[in-house]
């Protein structure tokens, strides 16, 4: 899966009130959960600007606090291709996987990355091309055990196989 | 090989003699657990997977708690949701308005979590039970569905790093200003995918409540697990209430952490922890500058009886100062009972504090208590993120209960020996 988009670049400890405000969670619909992606951050407006494809790239701790699957949930369906962090909360990283968002730990790519940057991600390897500097960076390698989650297509999916 | 207090649980669910931190295992759960905010998604899940049954109906709990008593349509809906489906599939532990309680008080005051359990529930705070001495973590809503279906789930077994609180702890310092000074110290991640084992003589002494709220913000520091190894006080918690029976484990001596800290407690002032981080935390005496426009006493992490008990002796004759509102939430229908068979209440309502029933509402911005644009709120809760509490431009300050309470008298933040 190759992925193209601009940077969002975000600080340390982005919680999951920042990415989904709570105010919000009385639905699971994602295209409504999409429309208050990032709200209370420091880019409120990040919704309204912000193109399909486009990449978040953060500091450390990405998706800390709640264990809402409703924040990946948000960032995905908002068209966010990819989050990029040097590194992520544990159940943030969990959820990630389980639904489907591609998430990739990378602390010299976010340090080689500025607000507008054009990205391009290969998923499988793990290569993050930063096009505006001609630079490229390798993110921490998925565990195994994700990497048969993602082959099996999800949790869910590898949970209907062991069940079968 | 010598192990931790979460290995050998962790091994024991997993039918293996012992595990290592790093081991991928699958492990059978005790309880599943999720709330009106993250079962939707679980149930969608569970559906669309095409499962026809849950791994066993005594064993899936389901807490309508976020948004309850509902605050509009939508919420409404979702307790509905969760509500046909613990019917459909005959779960025993539905927990209705007016029977429930917030989730994570009400599981351990009815034994439904006990010591030796892996946990698993769809909200944050599920590490609350380590308190315990169970492995209770918090997964997402997926991960939930799954395990509702299998009865199992993968973990990665967790280094741990061992807290030792030392000395004897001054007047209105309690569970919550060490969890608080601890997150303080190692930061926001300083506890990251690893499970934080509390011990130490101050351990040794504290009540449950206390050991509660202690596991209960593990997740503040990052951690998958907080817990603290059973000993004389969870016997006697769980003695007459533990649906299932308890197993003990503890540390062996020589078992291995990825670090150590350890803590004189003896001075330690309790502890506020200031926006927009957990890790904001500073003592009381440093605040005292710091005007407030609410205070709450409440939540999984601070609505037991034993926090009314001092909120009361600390607001007892006084009043709740004109410009602040106070909102105080027992955290179960149990609870609620018995602060008012102990008089509690005329307590809080003489001093003109709002009593509210059970419900997590303000903790996460929920109801009952939001914040407008610029307010600032004492609480005894566990998060004070940007607009955690109402409005992006609010703040939260977290505390002890004690604190709350002198707050809420002086209009400030400060302690009980300020007030005359």
């Amino acid at each position: 899966m190759k992925l193209k988009g601009n940077a969002w670049k975000f600080g340390a400890d982005i919680d999951t009130d920042a990415i989904i405000p709570a105010r919000y969670l009385n639905t699971s619909e994602p295209s409504e959960l999409a429309k208050h992606c990032m709200e209370d951050s420091k880019q409120p407006d990040f919704i309204r600007t912000m193109k399909k494809g486009d990449i978040i790239v953060a500091d450390k701790n990405f998706g800390c606090g709640s264990s809402r699957e409703h924040a990946p949930i948000a960032i995905k369906a908002a068209g966010v291709s990819c989050v990029v962090a040097k590194t992520f909360a544990r159940i943030f990283y969990r959820n990630s996987f389980n639904m489907g968002l591609p998430i990739f730990e990378c602390p010299e790519a976010v340090d080689g990355i500025t607000q507008g940057d054009a990205i391009a991600v290969d998923a499988e390897k793990g290569i993050i091309k930063n096009l505006t500097t001609n630079k490229t960076y390798q993110a921490a390698a998925i565990p195994p055990f994700m990497q048969e989650l993602i082959a099996a297509g999800g949790l869910m999916e590898w949970v209907k196989k062991k069940v079968a | 090989m010598p192990m931790t207090v979460t290995e050998k649980i962790l091994a024991f669910h997993c039918g293996k003699k012992e595990v290592a931190p790093g081991e991928l295992i699958n492990a059978k759960v005790d309880v599943v657990l999720a709330n009106d905010i993250t079962a939707p998604i679980s149930i969608k899940e569970f559906r669309k997977a095409g499962a026809k049954k849950v791994f066993d109906k005594t064993r899936i709990v389901l807490v309508p708690d976020h948004f309850t008593p509902n605050k509009d349509i939508q919420s409404a809906e979702q307790s509905k949701l969760l509500r046909e489906f613990a019917k459909e599939h005959g779960l025993t532990n539905y927990f209705e308005v007016g029977r429930m309680g917030i989730e994570h008080a009400l599981l351990p005051e009815q034994g439904l979590a006990v010591s030796g359990d892996v946990i698993v529930g769809a909200d944050s705070h599920t590490c609350t039970y380590g308190g315990l001495g169970a492995f209770a973590t918090g997964v997402g809503s997926t991960d939930v569905a799954a395990a509702m279906i299998t009865g199992e789930i993968w973990f990665k077994v967790p280094e741990s790093i061992k807290f030792v609180y030392y000395g004897k702890l001054r007047k209105w310092v309690s569970g919550k200003d060490l969890i608080l000074h601890t997150i303080g110290d190692i930061g926001v991640d300083g506890a990251l995918y690893k499970a934080m084992e509390f011990t130490g003589e101050v351990i040794d002494r504290m009540d449950m409540s206390g050991r509660l709220t202690m596991a209960n913000m593990a997740i503040e520091a990052g951690g998958k697990n907080g817990i603290i190894a059973p000993d004389d006080t969870t016997r006697e918690y769980e003695s007459g209430r533990a649906k299932r029976r308890p197993k003990f484990y503890k540390s062996d001596k020589k078992a291995i952490y990825a670090a150590v800290r350890e803590y004189d407690c003896s001075r330690l002032e309790p502890q506020v922890a200031c926006p927009h981080l957990p890790e904001n935390t500073k003592g009381v005496s440093e605040l005292s500058h710091i005007n407030i426009h609410q205070s709450v006493v409440g939540s999984c992490t601070n609505g037991r009886i034993e926090d009314l008990r001092i909120a009361a002796k600390v607001l007892k004759g006084r009043k709740v100062h004109p410009d602040v509102r106070m909102i105080i939430i027992p955290a179960t229908q149990a609870i609620y009972k018995q602060a008012m068979k102990e008089g509690l209440f005329n307590i809080f309502i003489d001093a003109q504090a709002a009593v509210s029933t059970p419900t997590c509402g303000p903790c996460l911005g929920g109801h009952m208590g939001i914040l407008a644009k610029g307010e600032r709120s004492i609480a005894t809760t566990n998060r004070n993120f940007v607009g955690r509490m109402g409005h992006p431009e609010s703040e939260v300050y977290l505390a002890n209960p004690a604190i709350a309470a002198a707050s809420a008298v002086l209009g400030r933040i400060g302690s009980p020996e300020e007030l005359k």
